[in-house]
């Protein structure tokens, strides 16, 4: 209503990194994954507290019965993606190297749903943050912070909900295929929450390497029949990695700068992953739990690229093979910039996941370092305007009070320092090496 | 099962290496080889061949008496040798030219620890190397095609109306090799914006330096930026990664210092190398700069916007 609710164009983030797009999948249907043979379920598949297993062994589940909870705020229940007998629970070594239990079901091939799945019945915000909570929902975009918790914020603490559209990373399009299919799923969620949560505006950044995804939430966004008091709006953010991440997108949406150590609520900013939302408004309309879900398969040894509806709990391996990965030298879970290199294909699809790409040889063999030559890219790249070659000569001469001075609590660990290194040097990892012996250093 | 790798994210690398940016500034130097070529003949290009040669074979060489890894082949040392050959006068003798290559590489590059790690500009401070142990630095044989084959003096030296704009501009007067060629300097500079291998700032800020200290000395103020080693000093030497700032705060600073400083030895000085010395001082002064300019981090600047 006045005329300064939202930016006319995004604002400007610092650095960034040109990566390649790579997004071949983008244009093809979703296809739905055939029913696996055995899922793996593990219990920690958000931030926060793990589940513990409410089923045991040799019990009969349903798809969508809920199989783990956990009383603690941070955590997000777990549900069967299959139905099928609880064949036995036992410890898995995640992608990250830590080990949780997990639930190991054999599927019947039926993919039976509960017959408890009931409708949510809305009629207050407590209904709807319980809503959530029940349906297992924790953020899709990769971080996985439990859904319920983040909303969880009254309308004077946050005044804007950001919708994070951008998907800056290479390869992935499972946020696309979600818009160019469940358009009308996200929007309904934006003005459930906008009712519900009492948000003044919603900001959907899309990078503008969707043109077609844009079109279509703009048409529904744009609409005075829909959004008749205009408190929605679709930004065309400027195609530059890493758009997506929620500082940077807090910053080009809003112009509003989180403080370093602080949560995008000290912006007054609540930022969700667009596939979240979207899955959100179905589950309100279908009371089906999160079991589901799409991932972006590709890289250079995948013969048949696509997007995949898959049943949470689905092993790596089956889903290559499903689609073609021949000899992979190199497989992530998640995209070439952020994403996690793994040694064991037999692990699951969990919640966050949004994709997982193979490569073959020449992409997986690891560049060979070489001299630094001071070039200065890494800081001109970094969108926390951090200084990653001063940091990484503190951390060498393990000077703590330089590191603390030059704020390398702060990296994001995006890697735009690493991709536009000239001399090929491993300066994203280590500067996770110096945030650890900065970390370690406080707690002796 | 085939044996995974695994590795720290992130798992894509940009398509610059360090060879490609060494590699980039061979093209960009290749205007001023050729206009060096044009005005002082074939021995010029022999002075730079033999400077280059030297160089990359003293890198070799170094790197192999220390035990490191090899770096000859990056082209760095390619770099600083057409560069020293460019700061050469056209009649120097050839023993000198080597001397100054292997000076610039195996004292001032590789005693430091090799590419990166110098603080001080190899050509550049080979060039002061040369210039205070011998006396071949001010023979200036004038062999251009276009004016007879006299020893001329160089603009510097001859002063302010000796020489038409024009001429300066295009590079037909007296001078170093690669030095005298205001254009050939200029489509260099422009190659390399354009292939981001340099930012602008340290070369407008030498520049706009040096105008203002020159209006200010009451020089003749196109004369000074268009003669000598000063645009070649501004694009091709002050930009060297390893001795200046990163910060482009720091960067500016550089910029102006290297402009003032060389403007008051022209000026007040007695030995003909303003640019030279200008930038092995702000050379020294480069990482106080850094340390002095420290960007603030995002989300911890003062004022955070509304």
């Amino acid at each position: 209503m006045n005329e300064s609710r939202f930016p006319v164009k995004p604002f400007r983030v610092h650095g960034g990194a040109k990566v390649g797009h790579h997004k071949h999948t983008s244009q093809n249907e979703t296809v739905v994954f055939p029913i696996p043979g055995e899922i793996i379920i593990p219990m920690s598949q958000h931030i926060g507290k793990p589940c513990a297993p409410c089923v045991a062994v040799g019990d009969h589940v349903f798809a969508g019965q809920k199989i783990a909870d956990v009383t603690a705020f941070v955590a997000s229940p777990i549900h069967s993606s299959v139905s099928g007998t609880v064949k036995k629970i036992a410890s898995v070594k995640m992608p990250n190297g830590s080990k949780c239990d997990a639930v190991f079901i054999e599927s019947d091939g039926l993919r039976e749903l509960s017959p408890d799945i009931r409708l949510p019945e809305i009629k207050s915000r407590e209904d709807l943050l319980e809503a959530i909570k029940n349906s297992g929902a924790v953020g899709l975009g990769g971080a996985g912070f439990p859904t319920h918790v983040k909303i969880n914020v009254t309308p004077d603490k946050a005044d804007t909900l950001i919708i994070n559209a951008a998907e800056c990373e290479p390869y992935i399009t499972s946020d696309h295929r979600e818009i160019l299919e469940n358009s009308w799923n996200i929007m309904s969620g934006v003005y459930t929450l906008l009712e519900i949560m009492g948000f003044k505006r919603v900001i959907i950044g899309v990078e503008e390497n969707k043109p077609d995804a844009i079109a279509q939430l703009t048409d529904i966004a744009e609409s005075k029949t829909y959004d008749p008091d205009d408190r929605v709006k679709v930004l065309k953010l400027k195609t530059k990695y890493p758009q997506g991440a929620e500082k940077m997108l807090i910053y080009a949406c809003t112009k509003r700068i989180v403080p370093a150590g602080k949560l995008p609520l000290d912006a007054g900013c609540v930022v969700m992953n667009i596939t979240t939302l979207s899955f959100i408004a179905n589950y309100l309309k279908t009371g089906i739990p999160l079991i589901s879900k799409r991932i972006t398969v590709d890289g250079t040894a995948v013969s048949k690229p696509c997007n995949l509806l898959v049943p949470i709990g689905t092993p790596i391996k089956d889903v290559l093979e499903f689609c073609g990965a021949e000899n992979p030298k190199k497989i992530l879970m998640g995209g070439p910039m952020m994403g996690t290199a793994i040694s064991d294909t037999s692990l699951p699809v969990l919640k966050q996941n949004n994709a997982i790409l193979a490569f073959g040889e020449d992409e997986a063999s690891l560049p060979e370092e070489t001299d630094c030559i001071h070039c200065g890219r890494c800081v001109e790249s970094c969108p926390m305007k951090l200084q990653p070659v001063n940091i990484i000569k503190a951390a060498k001469r393990k000077d703590f009070e330089a590191l603390e001075k030059l704020q390398v609590a702060n990296c994001i660990e995006c890697g735009c320092c690493t991709y536009n290194c000239p001399a090929n040097r491993y300066i994203t990892q280590q500067m996770r090496i110096a945030k650890a012996i900065l970390r370690d250093s406080k707690q002796k | 099962m085939n044996k995974l790798i695994v590795s720290s994210s992130p798992h894509i690398r940009g398509i610059k290496t360090t060879r490609s940016i060494m590699g980039d500034v061979l093209i960009a130097l290749i205007p001023c080889v050729m206009a060096g070529m044009v005005y002082f003949g074939f021995r010029a290009l022999l002075i730079v061949a033999v400077t280059t040669a030297t160089a990359v074979l003293t890198e070799y060489l170094s790197r192999i008496i220390m035990k490191r890894t090899q770096t000859a082949f990056d082209l760095s040392a390619a770099v600083t040798g057409v560069i020293l050959g460019l700061i050469l006068p056209p009649g120097c003798g050839i023993l000198f030219a080597v001397f100054g290559a292997v000076a610039a590489i195996a004292v001032v590059k590789q005693m430091f620890g090799g590419i990166g790690q110098n603080f001080a500009n190899p050509a550049c401070t080979a060039r002061i190397i040369l210039l205070i142990s011998f006396s071949g630095m001010s023979v200036w044989t004038n062999t251009s095609f276009m004016t007879d084959a006299v020893t001329s003096a160089t603009p510097l030296a001859a002063g302010s109306g000796a020489y038409h704009y024009f001429d300066l501009f295009i590079g037909n007067t007296g001078g170093c090799i690669g030095e005298t060629s205001v254009v050939a300097i200029l489509i260099g500079f422009i190659y390399l914006l354009v292939r981001k291998v340099i930012s602008p700032i340290i070369p407008l800020a030498f520049i706009g330096g040096a105008a203002v200290m020159s209006l200010f000395c009451g020089q003749d103020m196109l004369f000074e930026l268009m003669s000598g080693g000063l645009l070649f000093g501004a694009v091709f030497m002050a930009t060297d990664y390893s001795t200046s700032p990163i910060s482009k705060a720091g960067k500016v600073v550089f910029g102006i210092g290297c402009g003032v400083i060389t403007m008051l030895i022209r000026v007040f000085g007695t030995l003909p190398e303003g640019v030279s010395f200008a930038i092995l001082i702000m050379n020294i002064i480069a990482p106080q700069l850094d340390s002095l300019f420290v960007p603030k981090p995002f989300g911890t600047e003062r004022r955070l916007a509304k």
